[in-house]
């Protein structure tokens, strides 16, 4: 256990710290400068040497926020306002601002979560990885031998012909492990990680994973990982706490936390995230988080909780030690012994119909001279849903642009409903552009700031359908209770949306036609687990009830499952397998997608044991995850 | 169960309301609090002002000879006379409102032009874009000014022509600026969407493309109207503008230089009064951009937006 005591109290906790506890966090409070209004507050933690603690929250939970706290820093407009942050004993947030500057690098060191963001293009990557010694001087012995050290270890080849590359000349992967190198390089007591896999793709996010782990414990630093996707963090932390509205609701080891999740919160976020073992009904966790200052009282989660009574609308819930772990729930106590439910999803409504809605015959494209597609086969059956699923890179969005007509270099042949498509969408008659909606990967770019929900809804209608007002005001309004959008949103802006909300407006907008085919384009890759099984859910049941040919595209193979009825797999532009998706899923045959099977972060790799024993810097390595702890596994996953 | 299957779920109960926002006025006004901008709007109001009410304020009739020939100020006449012995403050007032009309219509004729070369040639591309940003760049060749002048010289001097020969010669400035700003916002997936559905290229740029680009036209209309003001009362100054005895402020100081060392107020008068305006003009504008561009958020909505703004990157 790496924690111990309540977090309710401000000031040092009574217990005497074990030995080897490098981080204590109390009372953590940070407000806006002006206004007061709380963004985070009363967060305490305790993390030892060589452990990974796992900050996890949507977005807006202010987890961001603690992680940078953690470094004594607060962004624009933010103060820290209460609590500690002790390192090795001493109190990082007492710091005057030149000890604080000494301190960040050496002994606290911060590893972003955008990479190519974070190095600088202009500088080589040997002179980026110099630049901790020249601020630090005397804190390592020789540096370029330092240098070296560091990047074997972060699994980078320490030639000089590395070290004299740009960052753009380097993979994503390896731009994260650069980053680790620099936060390791000058052997700091804590190292905080704000989402550094985020823009992976699953296997190279594995991998960095996999440095994350093993240079934390080599290292005995103390880690703290922030991280919106329970799955990820799962097989490498060794605690976790669950934020919500600025608060730490539940922490604790793990596996405990995984198995029986107390607080009604986190069993939802657990109960979110997709599997690639069983096809469940996901379920997210409907409405939003308070912002800061409009928290009113009593429990923050109360208005989207299942389980609240009244007390929960009256009382803040003060944090309580139970099993192993500090949760703040009044009903904690009673809730203990319920299981979370997982319910299936109904199986094969009804025999696949015959006849495809949709086929694609040869079809290459290229980006000018490059290649992105070549020779893909694929055929969408009416009324059923195929899925399309790969890596960063491997032409599934090309594919779904040719399909709609957004990318005009393509050769090859797409036929819908027995007619073949011209090339681009503006050479497409305005019938076909009708039964054909796309629905944009990023919901934050795909609705007009400047449109109200209702005109940007009502758009498809004025191009498609002559209806007279009234008419177009009733069909925006049932199709915007369709996607569970109260006919409140009509007058408001995209920006006054949460993520999810805009994606259902986009969902909207593609069904307020009436559409044959839906091509949805990664469209929960934008958006947190909760809100993802939400959408998905979503799209599942307007599929079924609609009788929609739709063509869903994931890097998430756990998601297929729960939606698609057949599957093909692209890598690198070409169709490696396709099939009926119980079969690619549980007797994969290509190598690619028996890895892509392998690589998908899940639940059930959760545990300390693990962490300690898995590390493995070998990439190639087969890896697979251990038997899991919580879930009976399906044959094909035993090794 | 904590969580709710989404189909059962009831819409939540949210308020009907429809706030019809307008996003530039709410920039102007946020500029305005800013105590760059509020100097600003502050002078440039001021001066506006002046020249507005100025006509009916004025004691005297701009061809009205009043007094001696070049005299100190005095009580009688504060700002002095000219060398026919006209009232200068009743001149002074009454020659702002033509400059600012003059200068108000070329912004307006730039503005409109330039953006709508810039957006149909960033968001047409290919032969549309490359037609009309080489004709800008031969435009650019020449100096405003002189290719002001040319024009005059052409045509002979009348206000309607130095109107338009300046705004004309702020299309291209503006149109580059309107260009850039066009290419990103035409990359956005809610272009994209209504190509989707077939719309024609003209309106997704006057209904899709135009009202994100509120934020760049006003500052680029900021930005004219000051070069607008400079440029008129130039020429004016150069001798091309209204038919004596009226005047406006660029023609005052010219008429009155020779007088300088005799009554030197007939040329600082309309000289600082200019020199504010455009300080005025310039400065607000200045802040609208800041606005814009986020460096002058209110510190609290940037930081919350930073906390709670959900990832927007893909």
């Amino acid at each position: 256990m790496t924690s111990n005591g309540p977090p309710g109290h401000a000031g040092p906790p009574g217990l005497p710290a074990a030995g080897d506890v490098r981080l204590e966090v109390s009372g953590l409070g940070v407000r806006a400068r002006r206004g007061g209004a709380e963004v985070v507050s009363d967060v305490s933690f305790q993390v030892r040497a060589g452990e990974v603690l796992g900050l996890v929250g949507e977005s807006g939970s202010g987890k961001t926020t603690v992680a940078l706290a953690l470094l004594g820093h607060a962004r624009r407009g933010l103060r820290i306002s209460a609590g500690e942050v002790r390192l090795d004993g001493s109190d990082l947030l007492r710091l005057g601002p030149a000890d604080l500057r000494r301190a960040r690098g050496a002994r606290v060191a911060y590893v972003p979560q955008d990479p190519s963001a974070a190095l600088n293009p202009a500088l080589k990557i040997g002179t980026q990885l110099a630049e901790a010694f020249r601020v630090h001087p005397g804190v390592v012995g020789d540096p370029a031998e330092r240098i070296t050290q560091i990047m074997q270890e972060a699994s980078l080849d320490p030639s000089p012909e590395m070290l004299r590359r740009y960052p753009h000349q380097l993979s994503g992967g390896q731009q994260q492990r650069v980053t680790l190198a620099m936060a390791f390089a000058c052997r700091p007591s804590l190292i905080v990680l704000d989402e550094p896999t985020t823009g992976l793709d699953v296997s190279t996010q594995r991998h960095v994973l996999n440095t994350v782990r093993s240079m934390c414990s080599s290292y005995g630093v103390a880690a703290v990982y922030v991280s919106h996707d329970l799955a990820v963090v799962g097989g490498l932390v060794s605690d976790v706490a669950v934020m919500y509205a600025g608060r730490v609701i539940e922490l604790g080891s793990t596996q405990r936390l995984f198995a029986e999740p107390m607080h009604p919160y986190t069993r939802g976020l657990l109960a979110a995230v997709p599997s690639p073992e069983r096809a469940e009904l996901l379920t997210g966790i409907e409405g939003q988080q308070p912002r800061p200052g409009s928290r009113g009282p009593g429990c923050a989660f109360a208005p989207r909780c299942g389980f609240a009574m009244d007390p929960c609308l009256q009382h803040e819930p003060e944090p309580v030690f139970i099993e192993g772990r500090t949760v703040r729930c009044l009903r904690a106590q009673e809730l203990s012994g319920t299981p979370a439910p997982r319910a299936g999803v109904p199986a094969g409504s009804g025999p696949p119909p015959a006849g495809a809605a949709l086929s694609v015959r040869g079809v290459s494209a290229s980006y000018g001279p490059v290649p992105v597609l070549s020779g893909v086969d694929l055929d969408v059956p009416a009324q059923s849903c195929l899925a399309v699923v790969g890596e960063s890179g491997s032409g599934k969005t090309t594919l779904a642009r040719c399909i709609v007509g957004l990318h005009k270099d393509w050769t090859g042949e797409i036929t819908f409903a027995g007619q073949p498509l011209a090339g681009s969408a503006r050479q497409r008659p305005q019938e076909t552009l009708k039964r054909v909606q796309y629905i944009f990967q990023n919901p934050y770019t795909s609705l007009n700031p400047r449109k109200t929900i209702a005109q940007i809804v009502a758009q498809p209608l004025e191009q498609f359908a002559r209806l007279s007002h009234r008419e177009r005001t009733a069909r925006v309004d049932a199709v915007l209770a369709d996607v569970s959008l109260g006919s409140g949103y009509a007058g408001r802006y995209p920006d006054q949306l949460s993520g999810g909300e805009r994606q259902r407006v986009a969902i909207a907008r593609a069904l307020v036609v009436e559409p044959d085919l839906l091509v949805c384009d990664e469209v929960t890759s934008a958006l947190d687990v909760s809100v993802q099984a939400v959408i998905v859910e979503l799209l599942r049941r307007l599929q079924h009830e609609r009788q929609l040919a739709m063509i869903f595209i994931t890097h998430n193979l756990a998601l297929v499952r729960n939606i698609a009825q057949s599957t093909i797999v692209l890598s690198q532009g070409t169709v490696v397998e396709a099939g009926p998706v119980e079969q690619i899923l549980e007797n994969p045959t290509n190598p690619y997608t028996v890895r892509l099977i392998q690589d998908v972060p899940r639940l059930a790799a959760a545990g300390t044991g693990q962490i300690r024993s898995a590390v493995r810097l070998d990439p190639a390595g087969p890896g697979g995850p251990p038997a899991p702890a919580t879930r009976p596994a399906s044959p094909w996953s035993a090794p | 169960m904590a969580a709710v299957v989404p189909g059962n779920a009831a819409a939540p109960a949210v308020p009907a309301v429809r706030t019809r926002r307008r996003e530039w006025l709410a920039a102007l006004a946020t500029a305005a609090r800013t105590p760059r901008g509020a100097i600003g709007l502050t002078l440039a109001g001021l001066i506006i002002a002046v020249a507005v009410i100025g006509p009916y304020l004025a004691p005297h009739g701009i061809a009205e000879i009043v007094g001696p020939d070049l005299a100190k100020p005095s009580a009688h006449f504060p700002l002095g006379t000219d060398y026919l012995g006209r009232d200068v403050l009743s001149r002074v007032l009454a020659g702002g409102w033509v400059l600012l009309l003059m200068a108000a219509s070329a912004t307006a004729i730039g503005v409109s032009l330039g953006a709508t070369a810039g957006i149909s040639a960033a968001y047409l591309r290919g032969v549309a874009d490359g037609a009309i940003m080489r004709t800008v760049d031969v435009i650019l060749a020449f100096p405003q000014l002189v290719f002001a002048l040319l024009l005059l010289s052409i045509l002979g001097p009348r206000l309607w022509l130095i109107t338009l020969a300046v705004g004309i010669t702020h299309a291209p400035q503006v149109g580059r600026v309107i260009r850039a700003a066009t290419l990103d916002v035409s990359e956005q997936d809610y272009v994209k969407a209504v190509e989707l559905q077939g719309m024609r290229p003209a309106k997704v740029m006057a209904k899709e493309i135009l009202p994100n680009l509120v934020t760049p036209l006003m500052v680029e209309i900021g930005l004219r109207l000051t070069y607008s003001i400079i440029i008129i009362a130039g020429l004016a100054f150069l001798g091309f503008g209204q038919n004596p005895p009226a005047a406006s402020w660029g023609e005052l100081i010219n008429d009155n230089r020779a007088y300088l060392a005799v009554n030197p107020w007939a040329v600082i008068a309309p000289a600082v009064l200019i020199a504010l305006l455009t300080i005025g003009v310039n400065t607000y504008s200045d802040a609208i951009a800041r606005v814009a561009i986020g460096v002058d958020r209110r510190p609290e909505e940037a930081a919350l937006l930073d906390d709670l703004g959900p990832r927007e990157a893909a």
